[in-house]
């Protein structure tokens, strides 16, 4: 075998071969490979920060949600105490009430009790006078025995 | 095909190494390598050119798949081993790699199909071409002394076709040295190392243009010896008659690797040259 012009038609070739290569072949494809490389690199980190976002918004809603039970069992004691309040409010009214009612009540009594005995005190003095002035009448003046019916009747 | 009538061993290996030429002498072109040479060649950045065109980023289909694949391949073995900014050193990578693992791949043709073809078709078309010593043989003999069966298609066995390749690194490298440090830093570099005395200038000289000459004699006769060497071995076991099917898928699936690796270390070695041209050391 010997070495013949075909060696020079091979580099020729190989001439030919590179240069379309490097004008047609290879541009585009390794673009299409490096913007796709890009593509999946951005893909890959708009997903670690969506899950970022996530996991931020799961502490939000956490921390919320804690808020809002605090909140709600701060209402819930402030409701309680004022229940109470009023409880007590009303019993120590109604308390002071039934004192007031009461005491009332008393000074009626006594003031009747006082009216009543006044009256019998009367009613004894007159049936008293009129008693002694039966017997008296037979001897004594009732005019002229007025004052000791009077004092017998303050003694009553 | 077995030896036998008019044609002998020696013959039938004599064919099956030989070549159809045009020209005499030195501006003789050998067509079948040199065709098929192109014919894969074409094949190779046409399919790549097309699937280039219609290159999606998106989600790619299978075809553009395997060519990204080896895209990448080739592109990461440049990137690791070329260390400078360069517009041309993978697209070479590329076109080597993939041209001469095309090349190789038609060894895997059993190696009589083309050539029957081929003197087939030449009786049928041209038949006035048959040599007049072949006049009385059988047809399948009448075949093969055809001229036009003399066709060979694996151009890798051909010593023309991987200097030719070795010739086009060779001239790259030269490319690369001087671009990257100058035709002073080129000259400085073959004449001033190993060693840097004036007087051992032409002791450095002859050193560094033998090494400078043993890359692409080196490139083309590894690929050629290895091809070749794979070849002979093919047509000897076409000769053993039916026993060949199962030789031949077992040469076959063993030369699979072969054809892989010598791509391969065409390609990567066209890279070294290439880097260590182009960086100091």
């Amino acid at each position: 075998m010997d070495i013949n012009a075909t060696l020079i038609g091979q580099s020729i070739a190989m001439v030919v071969f590179v240069w379309f290569t490097m004008k047609f072949v290879w541009p585009p494809l390794n673009n299409a490979i490096e913007e796709r490389q890009k593509k999946i690199a951005d893909g890959l980190a708009a997903s670690e920060r969506a899950e970022k976002d996530l996991e931020k918004a799961h502490e939000q809603v956490a921390a919320e949600l804690n808020k809002a039970k605090a909140e709600a069992a701060e209402i819930i004691e402030q409701a309680r105490k004022r229940a109470n309040k009023i409880v007590d409010d009303e019993t120590q009214r109604g308390h002071e009430e039934r004192e007031k009612i009461i005491a009332s009540g008393h000074a009626e009594i006594v003031a009747e009790r006082n009216r009543a005995r006044e009256e019998l005190r009367k009613q004894v003095a007159i049936l008293a006078v009129a008693g002694a002035e039966k017997i008296i009448q037979r001897e004594v003046d009732a005019a002229k025995q007025s004052d000791i019916v009077d004092k017998l009747v303050a003694e009553l | 095909m077995a030896a036998n009538g008019n044609i002998t061993v020696q013959g039938y290996i004599n064919h099956h190494l030989s070549d159809m030429t045009v020209g005499e002498g030195f501006w003789a072109i050998n067509l079948g390598a040199l065709g098929w040479s192109i014919i894969l060649g074409s094949l190779f950045v046409i399919s790549f050119a097309m699937v280039g065109r219609k290159a999606t980023t998106g989600v790619p289909g299978k075809f553009q798949c395997f060519v990204e694949m080896i895209v990448e391949f080739v592109s990461g073995s440049v990137r690791e081993t070329f260390h400078v900014k360069d517009r041309l050193i993978a697209p070479v990578a590329l076109t080597i790699f993939m041209w001469i693992f095309l090349m190789n791949l038609m060894k895997l043709v059993p190696v009589d199909w083309f050539p029957t073809l081929a003197g087939m078709v030449g009786l049928l078309v041209n038949s006035s071409a048959l040599p007049e010593y072949a006049q009385g043989y059988s047809y399948l003999e009448q075949v093969m002394a055809h001229p036009w069966s003399y066709l060979k298609i694996a151009p890798t066995t051909d010593l023309n076709i991987t200097m030719g390749l070795a010739l086009g690194v060779f001239v790259l490298i030269i490319g690369y040295s001087i671009r990257y440090k100058g035709v002073g830093g080129f000259a400085k570099e073959l004449s001033l190392t190993p060693f840097n005395h004036w007087a051992l200038i032409p002791f450095n000289l002859v050193l560094e243009l033998v090494t400078l000459v043993a890359k692409p004699v080196s490139l083309g006769l590894r690929l050629f010896g290895n091809l070749y060497a794979g070849e002979v071995i093919f047509i000897l076991i076409a000769m053993v008659g039916l026993a060949q099917l199962p030789l031949h898928f077992a040469w076959a699936v063993f030369h699979i690797m072969v054809i892989l690796l010598q791509a391969f270390i065409f390609m990567m070695l066209t890279i070294v040259y290439l880097s260590m041209a182009a960086e100091d050391h």
